[in-house]
């Protein structure tokens, strides 16, 4: 088991130094820095100066090079555009994606598995049926649009819910939460919604596939003619064996929320690292993109490490450490 | 019947198709005492299992039980539903599957399934059922079960296992057992220690086995009683030394002459003409008459002949024995 974990430790640092590599080698293509940084009233001179002092004249291994000895030790450089430390730029504004993240994962997986485990057990029941169909909805429908129609649903026509931003903030520890506060709470209602809304239509249509599939095995029918309550059939032993597959997806959904909290965060202007992505892109702000891009890598490897350790404690025939006696 | 533990009475199992209805339990009646074990044989199809699991409540729907009657221990369990027939599952009615490599769940410890089946039952304590969980394992002769009721169902081998899910099937003492074809999927070598196993229990606990099969060996080893299957119907119900030796239907004398015995040398093993008639496409009179070797024009006209004595059979053979 250790050994395991360590080669996938080892799996991972290399993935990070490829997604390093290809983000550096493609920030070249968003544009010139410089062109933000300096005003109307610059000369040649200038320029030459600044990009020899942010190192951009260098060639593209040495700049590389320079940001990982960097990274290694936590300083991901200073923002272009702020001209602060941006590991404390992204210390500062990732609590809010987190939170929201949590929220919208923690919606998607405890609804997308109940409905999913519903629909399954009464699939042929007028509910479940509905369910299915109001389900294509959340997966085809794309983010934004469900994001500004829920805008003007509950915002504009209702009044009941904020439109953008976080609400009031408590301040704990170096962590800024919405938790804590009525507004708080409020406004993460409609974006984690609109962020989460299409995971757990997937994950219901996958537990419900999967459901489908185990409750036609013969164990199921063993453990129906044991006499097992409904509820042991269904959750203890249906449910358990639909876990892997849907372990695996959930682990990746949970990925993609934060990555593509980056959409959510814009419709609802929503101040966590997606919209300070995006607001780095427009300016060239290297660092943040590089740091933002580690960032990122760092949740996906760190969630599959997560999953394939999940896969162990689920299934027993996973386990090598014991060995089949006959 | 008094004593019988499992009475059936015309008990019709139905399936409505597009095409019309299905019967592949039609009109079947009879009943095992308590200690007995009746052979139910018949070829795929004929609706042994079909039998079987409407006792036990777990037709696939739309299969359904449209008349006749189950009674159990004395209670009729044919129209019971939902928590009422639960509750008969694995506490009166225990049941064998055929393949033990897929009939435990593979993520739960053994141990667990036994407790978690006896716990839903029994009015005993968690140690109570731990302790009952290592006795049955011990029971069925799975060695070392004290360190066994940890292991996983992919620790055991297929014979291993189904001697585990004869520990299911009876830990929470059931009076009748359903063993649906329990050797069909093992080696050759492992079914006579299974079938071996399973009648010892069942005489000791003098619990009632419904044993079906295709393997006139297995019924010929195991049974007291035997019960032939032809297209939903009972061709012959006998003890088994008759039926084996002196079959009085046609259908059970061309079984017992395709079965291979050691006592009956190298000769070519006899087999019945044709195939079992598919159940939306019934002959008229007797089932079996287009393969019969016996059968005259009444066969052919009047409909279903009924059981008359020990076998369905309007000319039943006398005195023939099996070549």
């Amino acid at each position: 088991m250790l050994a395991f974990i360590i080669r996938r430790v080892l799996q991972s640092i290399l993935v990070l130094l490829v997604v390093g590599a290809v983000a550096f080698s493609m920030f070249r293509f968003v544009g010139d820095p410089i062109d933000n940084m300096l005003g109307q009233e610059r000369t040649q001179a200038d320029i030459e100066r600044l990009r020899a002092d942010l190192g951009l004249d260098q060639p593209f291994p040495v700049q590389y090079y320079k940001f990982l000895e960097g990274a290694v030790q936590g300083n991901f450089g200073v923002s272009y555009r702020q001209g602060r430390p941006v590991s404390d730029i992204l210390l500062e504004r990732a609590p809010a994606t987190l939170e929201l993240a949590a929220v919208s994962g923690f919606l998607a997986i405890s609804i997308g598995i109940a409905l999913g485990v519903f629909t399954a057990i009464r699939r042929n029941g007028f509910a479940a049926n509905a369910i299915m169909s109001v389900s294509l909805i959340g997966v085809s429908l794309p983010t934004f649009l469900i994001g500004i129609l829920l805008i003007y649903l509950f915002s504009v026509e209702l009044g009941w819910l904020p439109s953008f931003g976080r609400g009031e903030t408590v301040k704990v520890g170096g962590w800024s939460t919405g938790f804590l506060t009525e507004s708080g709470l409020k406004a993460l209602i409609l974006p984690s919604i609109t962020l989460g809304l299409y995971q757990m239509t997937l994950i219901m249509r996958l537990v419900r596939s999967e459901m489908l599939e185990v409750l036609r095995q013969d164990y199921i029918r063993f453990a129906r003619a044991r006499g097992l309550r409904d509820r042991a059939v269904n959750f203890r032993h249906a449910l358990k064996n639909t876990l892997v597959p849907v372990i695996t997806v959930t682990g990746l959904q949970l990925g993609s929320i934060i990555a593509f909290a980056i959409i959510t965060e814009t419709v609802f202007q929503w101040p966590g690292v997606g919209l300070l992505f995006i607001n780095a892109i427009q300016f060239v702000d290297i660092p943040v993109m590089a740091a933002y891009l580690m960032l990122i890598s760092v949740m996906f490897v760190g969630i599959n490490l997560i999953v394939d350790l999940l896969y162990f404690a689920i299934d027993p025939r996973l386990r090598a450490d014991r060995t089949a006696a006959h | 019947m008094t004593g019988a533990i499992l009475s059936i009475r015309n008990l019709t199992v139905e399936i409505p198709t597009r095409y019309g209805i299905l019967r592949p339990v039609n009109g079947v009646s009879y009943d095992i005492a308590a200690g007995e074990i009746l052979g139910v044989v018949g070829e795929s199809g004929a609706g042994k299992s079909m039998a079987g699991n409407a006792v036990i409540g777990l037709l696939t729907p739309p299969a359904h039980i449209a008349s006749g009657e189950i009674h159990v221990g004395g209670t009729r369990v044919d129209q019971l539903k939902g928590d009422a027939m639960r509750r008969l599952r694995g506490k009166e009615i225990g049941m064998v599957f055929q393949d033990p490599l897929t009939s435990l769940n593979p993520l739960l410890r053994i141990g667990d399934q036994l407790t978690e089946t006896m716990l839903a039952h029994l009015d005993i304590s968690r140690a109570e059922a731990d302790r009952r969980a290592v006795a049955a394992l011990e029971e069925v002769g799975i060695p070392g079960a004290a360190e066994r009721v940890g292991s996983y169902p992919h620790e055991f081998s297929g014979g291993m296992r189904q001697r585990v899910v004869i520990a299911l099937a009876l830990c929470a003492e059931p009076s009748l057992v359903i063993a649906d074809e329990p050797t069909t999927a093992l080696d050759v070598s492992v079914q006579a220690q299974i079938i071996a196993l399973l009648k010892r229990l069942c005489r000791e606990r003098g619990t009632a086995v419904m044993l079906i099969t295709h393997d006139m060996g297995v019924i010929a080893e195991a049974a007291d009683r035997v019960a032939v299957m032809y297209a939903g119907k009972l061709a012959e119900l006998g003890p088994v030394r008759d039926v084996i030796t002196q079959p009085r239907h046609p259908y059970t004398y061309g079984l017992m002459g395709s079965t291979p015995l050691a006592s009956r040398g190298k000769d070519r093993l006899h087999q019945i003409p044709g195939a079992m008639p598919r159940l939306d496409a019934l002959p008229e009179g007797c089932a079996f008459h287009p393969r019969c070797p016996k059968a005259q024009d009444a066969c052919r006209r009047t409909p279903e002949p009924k059981m008359d004595g020990r076998a369905a059979c309007f000319f039943p053979m006398v005195g023939e024995a099996v070549a």
